[in-house]
């Protein structure tokens, strides 16, 4: 039966989704880590989301779940302060900021949650779907 | 001799059970970017799949069925009313609505298989 493909896409949604809310926690978490060294500080991280077509054999190629390709960081400015008296602070007093920003951070986490939320309806529906499809002719 | 005796719903259920699979998985895109949103055109898909009716015979597992060729035929991309930054076209008010509909449809159809199927037994026990 061809609707059982939707479970797969769903979840790989799913899946791709709790990701994108898991680095947001991340990012959030670390929003205000501090560092002396620009190579050491916390870089926002963002997942880059792709289409992964399924491989079917003797049906349409329409079924496409979601795939993380990976993780970036953000290559936004870091932060610079002047705070000498900061123990992690560099040899001119300069102490470097994590350039995530909170509310990027939130609106990601709300675009996600949403999405998750839209994958789970999906998935409700066609459980219902196939319930009655299987009682068919009862 | 095969008698085709549930007549076209069958056909519909298995279209509308595409669509739901398309729409899902417009949906499940709805944040990949440069993800393309496309749909079955079904009345399109419907009757091509009765004007080739000849069924041809599947004798490898690779082989597509008749009618969900003649639906892969008619996936088309949507246009969206509104261009995005990261070149999906999902609009997901838009496909929601669109699933919303075409699963409403699909009971539809189950419906009226069901009823089809009461008869059909009706027939053969002549009683309830």
């Amino acid at each position: 039966m061809s609707m059982l493909k939707i479970f797969d896409t769903a979840g790989s949604a799913m899946s791709a989704q709790s990701l994108r809310l898991n680095t947001t926690a991340s990012n959030l978490a670390n929003a205000e880590s501090v560092s002396g060294d620009p190579n050491k500080v916390y870089r926002a991280r963002h997942p880059v989301f792709a289409t992964a077509l399924q491989e079917t054999k003797g049906g349409a190629d329409h079924a496409a779940g979601v795939k993380v390709l990976g993780i970036v960081e953000s290559q936004a400015p870091l932060n610079v302060q002047h705070r000498p008296e900061h123990p992690e602070a560099d040899e001119n007093g300069n102490v470097y900021l994590s350039n995530v920003n909170a509310v990027e951070e939130m609106v990601n986490m709300m675009s996600a949650s949403r999405s998750y939320q839209n994958n789970i309806e999906i998935l409700k529906t066609t459980r219902d779907l196939m319930l009655q499809t299987l009682q068919l002719g009862r | 001799m095969k008698i085709d005796l549930l007549g076209q719903h069958a056909l519909a259920l298995k279209l509308r059970s595409m669509r739901t699979e398309v729409l899902a998985t417009n949906i499940a895109n709805a944040d990949t970017p440069n993800y393309k949103a496309r749909d079955l055109d079904f009345s399109a898909a419907f009757e091509r799949a009765q004007t080739d009716r000849v069924a041809m015979n599947k004798t490898h597992a690779a082989h597509r069925d008749t009618a969900t060729a003649a639906a892969g035929a008619e996936l088309k991309y949507r246009l969206p009313h509104q261009p995005s930054q990261d070149g999906n076209t999902v609009q997901s008010d838009v496909e929601q609505a669109e699933f919303a509909e075409n699963v409403l449809r699909y009971r539809a159809s189950l419906m009226f298989l069901n009823g089809k199927i009461r008869t059909l037994k009706l027939a053969i026990k002549g009683s309830e």
